[in-house]
């Protein structure tokens, strides 16, 4: 960062960002007529600042718009204009422009002209019809009041020098202007005389102190053009009587400039209103996100600890109504809130990645042709900021997938008895611990009938399988269901559902579908809120202990030998009322020492999504805690069907087995396990 | 001669482009994030020679500030310039009749924005 300018027009992209989003927020609570002044006006200050500031880079493309945007927002805000629907519309579309530019700008390029042309258009003409100034006075030239003033008709000879007088009026010293300065400033311009006229100066009993009563006759003689005499007059127009003539002859009784008779105090300025916004926004700082990770570290390593210390206090047989029994239960209490608020450093509002789809539903219905309208609810709810950062792609694959495909066109809606017009909801919100966030639309639902043929053409499915409502819907998450070549440009960007899953997954969480015909379907994403707790089941698994995620865990149960059938090679199936599910002998395919029997133990049942269900053979269930997530990939290596490691309270590691991977690979070895499945259960 | 120039505007890019100029004139920078942070930067500002502030500002504008200032015994005779841009006319004599003592217009060049300051201070 060598060139400061370099280093502030990064602060001004960052800012620029900000503002977006800040303009984003408004314009949308503008199109659903929720905006008040506050709102426009918050509008108006963002793409104000953008161009206020990208002017000093020499963002002419970004300026220039943003200009004609401000126009219009200045209007709004006047209440030249109101804010009625397409207004609205070329509002939000200007405001995907800004975007485009100020991301043009980054990059160091130019939109093409013919890009934004018609969204220019749109907004001269908003500003056009109802604009009775344009809006772009030039600075020297404004319709002020000020004191009427004598114009030289005829072009003023280069060497003829100036007669101006001057007299201050009281308002001129509220403002805190100083004539002495304006005097110097005028004898840069040339040799001046100045002549103090005190005509007016009364005498020294009914003086005012705060009022002006000195007046100059200045002749300036040079060649200085009356422009660069009226600019030094610039600040105090409107606050002086002025006149500008043409010099002719010498005037007489000349003072120098240092005599200027001392100043008169500064006057009281008049009383105004002050104009103070409403709004205070919430205080906040920016830490770097590696020192916030440090700390939710250590409070895990103190969770641990805690933990640790409870268990030897207990091993010393001390009550838990003792002193030191109290102690560690008040502990432990605010371990559990410092852990919570630590958490929440790391959580931020989905509003980040949500704020962007409006403009992606935009564009998708001006690709698509059809009408589409985006609720969003439940913005505000806050989630881990790496859930956040890495919900964007799916989402956005979701939103092209519900536009693209589950909406119909508008013509298509008006024969099946539905409004023109779309919509697509996107929600979140914190259920049992955990973020839900659903995507869901008002169109034709999944065809499973043409899902079904396409899994049999893509030899995802023998043909003939029987599969139920839900597990034809699963199939689209299917890698290979869709191909680069079927799929439309819109939902094709090179990621099929298959990639959303893995990316849900890999975040910890889970993906369903619902899809009624003819009524939509309904996509809901559960997420963890953080990514470093987890609640798990501590298992004993062989002479190891382990740790299951409690949201794969669908139930637990003691089977009878009656419910274990053999199938194949050293394969069991276990029938769980009527259901046949894979049984896994976990102990053996963890190389967890001695094999332990199924009917012997506790089997439980987990879930995995998508690639369906799998018992596992443990020995012990030996409780249920939240966990601090310990990744060692970085440290060590990927280990198949493992997904990070933990401490346990009396200090010894235990991993957290990863259900996926584990349902993955076995499933795999069992083949076509789906046939043999009844069908409905 | 060096200055100490109160800034008070609520982007950061234009606050450091203020700061920038500023000092390299020789000037001193005070800086304010909004019109309410400006008036907080008074009371504990040392004697102020020149403030610069822009209008466009949440929890308390230009206007607003300014006539907080023009209150201020302290700061009543403080000559304020206006950030301004040049769609702003009507901006710039509603701050004049508040109680400005001029304005630069926005983008400045540095030059641009000395000057204005020398002509409004000694």
């Amino acid at each position: 960062m060598t060139d400061p300018m370099e280093a502030i027009k990064q602060t001004y992209f960052q800012e620029c960002e900000e503002l977006l989003l800040a303009m984003e927020e408004g314009l949308l609570a503008l199109e659903n007529g929720e905006a008040d002044s506050e709102v426009i006006n918050a509008v108006f200050r963002a793409v104000h600042s953008i161009k206020g500031s990208g002017g000093a880079f020499g963002f002419e493309d970004l300026v220039q718009f943003a200009h004609g945007f401000e126009t219009v927002l200045d209007h709004l805000r006047s209440g030249k204009l109101d804010a009625g629907g397409e207004v609205v519309k070329v509002l939000l579309r200007a405001g995907d422009m800004l975007a485009d530019h100020v991301a043009a700008a980054r990059k160091g390029t130019h939109l093409d002209k013919e890009t934004g042309r018609d969204i220019s258009e749109a907004l001269a003409a908003l500003s056009g019809t109802d604009a009775d100034d344009s809006g772009e006075a030039p600075a020297d030239f404004e319709g002020l009041d000020f004191a009427p003033m004598v114009i030289a008709v005829e072009e003023a000879p280069a060497s003829a020098g100036w007669r101006i007088h001057f007299a201050p009026h009281a308002t001129l010293y509220a403002n805190a202007n100083e004539p002495a300065l304006l005097l110097r400033e005028l004898a840069r311009l040339g040799s001046v005389k100045v002549t103090a006229d005190l005509a007016r100066l009364p005498p020294l009993e009914t003086l005012e102190p705060a009022t002006g009563y000195f007046a100059w006759d200045i002749a300036l003689t040079g060649d200085a053009p009356r422009d660069a005499v009226a600019e030094v007059f610039e600040f105090v127009l409107g606050h002086c009587d002025l006149t500008i003539e043409m010099a002719d002859a010498p005037t007489a009784e000349i003072i120098p400039l240092p005599v200027l008779a001392p100043l008169p105090d500064a006057p009281v300025a008049e009383k105004k209103e002050s104009a103070p916004a409403a709004d205070a926004p919430k205080q906040s700082i920016r830490v770097d996100l590696d020192k916030v990770d440090r700390l939710v570290n250590l409070v895990g390593e103190l969770v641990i600890t805690q933990a640790m210390l409870s268990q030897r206090v207990a091993e010393c047989k001390i009550p838990r109504a003792s002193s030191v029994g109290n102690g560690l239960a008040e502990l432990e209490h605010l371990l559990r809130e410092l852990q919570e608020s630590v958490m929440a450093i790391r959580t931020q509002p989905v509003k980040s990645v949500f704020q962007r789809m409006p403009r992606l539903v935009r564009e998708l219905a001006a690709q698509t042709g059809k009408q589409v309208h985006l609720v969003v609810e439940g913005e505000t709810t806050e989630v881990d900021k790496t859930v956040i950062e890495r919900l964007g792609e799916p989402l956005t694959h979701m939103i092209r997938n519900a536009v693209d495909h589950g909406l119909e066109t508008p013509q298509e809606r008006l024969a099946a008895g539905k409004p023109e017009e779309g919509t697509v909801t996107l929600s979140a919100e914190h259920r049992g611990g955990r973020i839900v966030i659903e995507v869901s639309d008002d169109g034709r639902g999944i065809d499973r009938a043409r899902v079904k043929e396409k899994a049999v053409e893509r030899g995802l499915i023998s043909p003939g399988t029987a599969l139920s409502d839900e597990e034809t819907d699963n199939l689209i998450f299917m890698p290979g269901f869709s191909t680069a070549k079927e799929v439309s440009n819109i939902s094709g960007r090179g990621v099929g559902m298959d990639v959303v899953r893995r990316n849900i997954i890999d975040l910890g969480g889970r993906i369903v579908i619902g899809s009624t015909p003819r009524q939509g379907s309904r996509f809901s994403l559960t997420l963890p809120l953080t990514l470093a707790v987890l609640d798990g089941m501590v298992v004993a698994i062989g002479a190891q202990t382990f740790v299951l995620p409690l949201t794969h865990i669908v139930e637990s149960l003691k089977p009878k030998p009656s419910d274990i059938h053999a199938f194949g090679r050293g394969r069991n199936l276990l029938n769980v009322r009527g259901a046949y599910v894979p049984l896994v002998d976990t102990a053996a395919i963890l190389q967890a020492g001695d094999t332990s029997q199924a009917d012997q133990g506790v089997v439980i049942l987990v879930e995995s999504q998508g690639t369906g269900r799998l018992a596992l053979t443990v020995d012990a269930i030996l409780g249920q805690r939240q966990v601090v997530i310990k990744g060692f990939e970085d440290n060590y290596r990927h280990i198949e069907g493992i997904a990070a490691a933990t401490i346990l309270g009396d200090g010894r590691v235990a991993l957290i087995l990863d259900v996926d991977g584990i349902v993955t690979r076995c499933r795999a070895q069992l083949g076509d396990f789906n046939e043999l499945r009844p069908t409905g259960s | 001669m060096s200055k100490t120039i109160l800034t008070v505007d609520d982007s950061k890019t234009m606050r450091d482009m203020l700061k920038l100029a500023l000092n390299g004139a020789g000037h001193r920078v005070i800086q304010a994030d909004d019109g309410m942070a400006g008036v907080e930067a008074l009371a504990g500002a040392p004697r102020l020679d020149v403030i610069i502030t822009d209008i466009n500002m949440p929890r308390l504008d230009g206007f607003g500030f300014i006539d907080q200032v023009r209150k201020d015994p302290r700061h009543r005779a403080t000559p304020i310039l206006v950030l301004t841009t040049e769609s702003d006319a009507a901006k710039k004599q509603r701050a004049r009749e508040a109680g400005a003592t001029g304005w630069i217009v926005k983008p400045f060049d540095p030059a641009r924005l000395i000057a204005a300051v020398n002509r409004v201070s000694s």
